[in-house]
């Protein structure tokens, strides 16, 4: 009996595969391996771009410019701290506006709405998602600011309410769909667990089921923020556009100006390799690695579930 | 079940007195928080639902023939959208060219091929970061490398590689999820038959995968189409006399041309703002509920 | 004359566990071989060793040698595709591809690059009356073949694995879902297909064992601790472990 090598020939089958198979799965194979790395080099690229156009700027301006409290690049003044403060604020106030909607809403859809309401609200949720901000920004201009201004007397609606208000929008689908993903995986024992101790269903919500789903809903939350803090048509419409320090409790009601507006406004009106050019591109690079910041903390809160991918890039 | 009030069931009615009214107030609160919760979900949805038809109802007029068909003219005061839908076209086919092949082939790699290693994770977490990068960073990005470094210009081409690179990660995310839900079963058995990984994957994954697949790749195309951010500087142009002629031109797009005549046209008729407004509305929603109904209509006709 | 020889067999998964201790054992050709005894026993890891499939498994390490017709299928340099046309294998759960009945039968000769229809048919009836389906599916060829009963679905997947004109067939608690009568049609198949195939099979009970082994190895613990002729080792085994099992003092 030889034992080691070759290939059974018995039944009038081939021996060998076809080479001609062999070498273009081989090609596939390799084609498939490249493009699963291209998110990599994606990343890679575009980090490189943002620091190759933005490094320059902490050349070109001195650092006492660059992160001071003035902006205003006719006069050569560059400072980016009123920019990160507009964001601040109306990420914030969008913030304070999502989480209790989003959880909120949430909630309903998980554990109180009847099996009716769920099929309806649910989809209706994913469509308001897909509304593009160009649209709220839109109604913000000409619906949202007017009544702002009217409501609260002020001497324009274009605030950083405003963007508030549109930006804690376009958030809450994020965290509704995602946070409701979560609450729904928590295994149905948990609930009937704490009934059969003669929890009512109220405190059984608040007591075991989001407690249990928290990772997932703070994965929500934390893209929701990371989607509100990279908006730029929206609070570009109807914040007012005016980079002015926010810090005391009447900028919310005045007009600021947000980084990504800020880059979308300007961009248009450089000149290629000018100091203004880098300091935009520099501004970029903040943004990134403030979106890389948030992502990272999301992913590192670990929350597996079957359709959480789905949810959270749509 | 009810108490007595003798006194001379004292200690038993005390205690069954306690128990109701303990069980009263929660039940109240639980009814207050309940009614509180409906009115949150409410608001959430019901007034932009109200905003989706106040648009309908503003910009409906708008809508004719001549508006879908037609150029602009009187610096887009009067006249047609057609080049912004032509372009938004454009637009959206063009990232469909680049992101669905590139997209579903690093699903297949992630949820075929790929192994738990280091490398894998950091290629899952260049998809999360790239979905969180703030729109306007793509465009800074896209005007650098293809408008600029690679001089493709203001162009179809710049903008289309921008959000292809922008809607990547929408599509790998759902396409993965979309091959990971078929049965493992099935590999095993085609494996069984002397089947190689791939002609596995060609001929059972895949197919069973596409609807999946198909509707991320329509939801994450909605979102292109949307965007303003990343075309501003590397495809969008306000003002064209005529269509795009290559993927070399300039074009010009729904949501830019409705950015602009809602902040920088002076006397621009309301009514057209709305109207273009609709229309994009309409564009983008249209394909949302298509991806809706691919999705149930799969999940009915699913063969396992 | 034997078509499978294990020689000395020892594998270990990377979870610690050992599935198979030093198993030696001859298969006969054209009979029904039975791999019995209780979970965990090693008899799916056998039967996997015998086509290769455990090669999608994690398995650590694996030393010893499994012969076919003499040629050792354990051996890296092994073409694992032509062996597995040869050694074909159905599952304990009916896992029908989602294609139509004709498809699935055809799905393996498609894997082979072969297109000619006529073949293509001649295969589907001929896999398909040797399976003893060919009378209830025969008007309903298109159909999705998920639409078939379980008992159905088995022998379309037996069916499948017929059409490669394989040599071996190996069988994994192939009837563990199935009524009786399904379960009677499988194993009525089974009987007249060993008088061309070689075929092994771990039954889902004792009793299954009883009737269909032509020979019977009982394994216990991942080591063979009996093989006869299944007549023999049924009525008189010759382990004390053998009998405990098969009288059902312990399972």
């Amino acid at each position: 009996m030889n034992g080691a090598t070759g290939t059974p020939t018995a039944g009038g089958q081939s021996a060998r595969p076809r080479p001609r198979r062999d070498w273009g799965e081989a090609i596939i194979t390799r084609l498939i391996q490249l493009s699963g790395y291209s998110a990599v080099v994606f990343v890679g690229l575009i980090f490189f771009f943002l620091v190759r156009e933005g490094l320059p700027a902490l050349v070109d301006v001195p650092l006492r410019n660059l992160f001071g409290t003035r902006w205003y690049p006719i006069e050569g003044y560059f400072g980016v701290v009123p920019l990160l403060t507009g964001s601040l604020v109306v990420t914030v106030g969008a913030m304070a506006i999502a989480v209790p909607f989003g959880i909120g809403t949430a909630m309903f859809i998980s554990e109180i709405a009847p099996r009716w309401a769920r099929e309806v609200l649910k989809p209706l949720v994913e469509l308001l998602g897909g509304l593009p901000s160009v649209v709220l920004g839109f109604l913000g201009i000409l619906v949202l600011s007017p009544y702002l201004r009217q409501l609260l007397d002020l001497p324009t609606g274009l605030t950083a309410l405003a963007g508030s208000l549109l930006l804690g929008g376009i958030a809450v689908p994020t965290i509704v769909s995602i946070a409701e993903d979560a609450l729904d995986a928590v295994p149905r024992s948990y609930r009937d667990a704490a009934l059969a101790v003669g929890a009512t269903p109220w405190q059984t919500m608040w007591g075991v089921t989001l407690p249990a789903a928290r990772s997932g809903v703070l994965t929500a939350v934390l893209l929701g923020m990371g989607r509100a803090v990279g908006e730029t048509m929206a609070v570009m419409m109807v914040t007012g556009n005016a980079p002015v320090l926010a810090v005391r409790l009447a900028s919310i009601v005045s007009p600021v100006r947000t980084m990504t507006a800020t880059i979308a406004a300007e961009m248009g009106e450089v000149a290629s390799g000018s100091p203004h050019y880098h300091v935009l591109f520099f501004i970029g690079m903040l943004l990134f690695v403030i979106s890389l910041l948030v992502n990272v903390i999301a992913s590192a809160v670990v929350f597996r579930q079957r359709s959480r991918a789905e949810r959270v890039l749509s | 079940m009810s108490v007595s009030g003798s006194p001379a069931a004292a200690p038993a009615s005390d205690s069954r007195r306690q128990f109701r009214a303990t069980s009263v107030r929660r039940r109240r609160v639980q009814r207050i928080g309940f009614a509180w919760l409906s009115l949150m979900a409410v608001a959430t949805v019901v007034p932009i639902t109200l905003v989706v038809l106040y648009i309908v109802q503003q910009g409906g007029p708008a809508i004719s023939w001549e508006f879908l068909s037609g150029l602009p003219s009187d610096g887009m005061r009067q006249g047609g959208i057609l080049p912004a839908i032509v372009g938004t076209f454009y637009l959206t086919l063009g990232t469909a060219l680049f992101s669905v092949p590139l997209g579903v082939a690093a699903a297949v790699y992630l949820a075929e091929y790929a192994q738990e290693n280091v490398l894998t994770r950091a290629i899952r977490v260049a998809i999360i970061n790239l979905a969180g990068i703030p729109s306007v960073v793509y465009g800074l990005f896209g005007m650098g490398l293809f408008v600029l470094f690679l001089r493709f210009g203001t162009s179809i081409l710049s903008a289309s590689l921008t959000l292809s690179i922008m809607t990547l990660p929408v599509i790998i995310s759902a396409a993965e999820e979309a091959l990971r839900a078929v049965p493992q079963a099935f590999r095993t058995v085609s494996v069984s038959l002397g089947g190689s990984r791939w002609q596995t994957i060609a001929r059972v994954v895949l197919p069973q995968a596409v609807p999946g697949i198909l509707t991320g790749v329509i939801l994450g195309l909605e979102r292109a189409a949307g965007e303003t951010a990343p075309i501003l500087f590397t495809g969008a142009a306000f003002f064209l006399p005529r269509l795009p002629n290559s993927p070399l031109d300039p074009t010009m797009a729904l949501p830019y041309h409705l950015f602009v005549i809602s902040t920088q046209v002076p006397g621009m008729p309301l009514q057209i703002q709305y109207g273009t407004a609709l229309v994009l509305i309409v564009f983008v929603l249209g394909m949302n509920l298509t991806a809706t109904v691919i999705r149930s209509r799969a999940r009915a006709r699913r063969q396992w | 004359m034997d078509k499978i020889v294990v020689d000395n067999l020892t594998l270990q998964y990377t979870d610690g566990t050992e599935s198979l201790r030093g198993v030696s054992m001859a298969i006969p050709a054209n009979a029904i071989t039975v791999l019995f005894g209780p979970a965990g026993g090693g008899k799916s890891s056998l039967l996997r060793c015998f086509n290769r499939l455990n090669d999608l498994a994690d398995v650590k390490t694996v030393s010893g040698r499994v012969l076919l017709d003499g040629i050792n299928v354990l051996d890296p340099a092994m073409d694992v595709v032509a062996l597995r046309r040869k050694v074909g294998m159905v599952f304990a759960r009916p896992v029908v591809l989602p294609f139509s009945i004709r498809g699935n039968v055809t799905y393996g000769l498609e894997l082979m690059g072969i297109r000619d229809a006529r073949r293509l048919e001649e295969a589907v009836e001929q896999s398909l009356r040797l399976a003893a389906l060919w009378d209830e599916v025969h008007q309903r060829l298109d159909d999705p073949a998920i639409a078939l009963s379980g008992g159905q679905q088995q022998r379309l997947c037996l069916a499948r694995s017929l059409a490669l004109q394989p040599e071996v067939i190996l069988l994994d608690e192939p009837t563990s879902g199935l009524d009786p009568i399904s379960t009677g049609k499988v194993e009525a198949a089974l009987q007249e297909l060993k008088k061309n195939y070689t075929i092994v099979l771990v039954p889902h009970s004792v009793q299954q064992a009883g009737r269909t082994a032509d020979f019977a190895a009982f394994l216990l613990q991942g080591e063979l601790v009996e093989f006869g002729p299944g007549k023999d080792l049924f009525t008189h085994p010759r382990d004390q472990r053998t009998e405990d099992y098969i009288t059902g003092r312990f399972g």
